[in-house]
């Protein structure tokens, strides 16, 4: 799994490609959280558009984000466009908690209005 | 029951990509929809995990994938030799996580069960967890 981090203004933009399971959600948590430790962030967009795989642990991982950004006054964003991490996105009632959308551009627009 | 695979390997984080791709290589052989492929991964993917977080907690445990095909069924059985379930309807509640401490979603096996066409459990404390998911693969189009 690779991943980028962008900050854009206030906005950190997580992009990973490859796949997002239980050993990738271990190193991402810890990259972001020393990302929003030494940068000015105040909200978070995780943008999964050429993430090929990702099971429950993802989710773990995002909701775990979430509660930290959401405690700063901050808005998170999903950026999401394969059917299967949909599915699992729709299952696990994320949807209720953070932005679920088709491109970071849109992502941008709802976290900064958070 | 027209094939079969046995796998083992390490309770290593790091084998939970390699035990998804064996298993989906091996269903490919019945020519799974892109759908049923990833659903099956995605299964695969939450037993394993459940089986390195949960059953062992630490790298030295071996888990075992055995997979078999039977015409278009799929069944494969994840096991695992590590503490055990105490309380299985317990566990597989959703949102449930024998890890509240760490960020588990508690997911796994709601997942499983929206995945597959039957998910069952064997389990005792110590006696280590046996997860068995079937699916029925359709007929692709050619």
């Amino acid at each position: 799994m690779q991943i980028a981090l962008q900050l854009k203004q206030r906005t950190l933009i997580v992009s990973l490609t490859g796949e997002l399971d239980h050993h990738g959600a271990e190193q991402i948590r810890s990259m972001i959280e020393r990302a929003i430790t030494e940068r000015d962030v105040k909200n978070l967009i995780f943008d999964f558009s050429d993430l090929s795989f990702m099971d429950s642990s993802g989710i773990g991982m995002i909701i775990g984000r979430y509660k930290l950004i959401h405690s700063l006054g901050g808005g998170v964003a999903l950026v999401c466009t394969s059917p299967q991490m949909k599915k699992l996105v729709t299952m696990s009632g994320l949807g209720r908690l953070i932005s679920v959308c088709q491109s970071v551009e849109q992502a941008l627009t709802k976290v900064k209005g958070a | 029951m027209d094939n079969q695979m046995k796998l083992e390997f390490l309770s290593k984080s790091s084998n939970e990509s390699f035990a998804r791709a064996t298993v989906s290589a091996f269903v490919s052989q019945l020519d799974p929809t892109l759908e049923e492929l990833a659903d099956i991964k995605t299964a695969v993917s939450e037993a394993v995990t459940n089986a390195i977080v949960h059953g062992y907690q630490n790298p030295d445990g071996i888990v075992c994938i055995l997979c078999e095909t039977n015409g278009q069924n799929v069944r494969i059985e994840i096991r695992d030799e590590g503490r055990g379930i105490p309380d299985i309807s317990l566990a597989m509640q959703p949102l449930y996580t024998g890890s509240p401490e760490t960020e588990r979603s508690g997911m796994g096996f709601t997942v499983m069960e929206a995945f597959m066409d039957s998910v069952s459990v064997e389990s005792a404390p110590k006696k280590g967890t046996k997860v068995i998911l079937t699916k029925k693969i359709g007929n692709a189009s050619c």
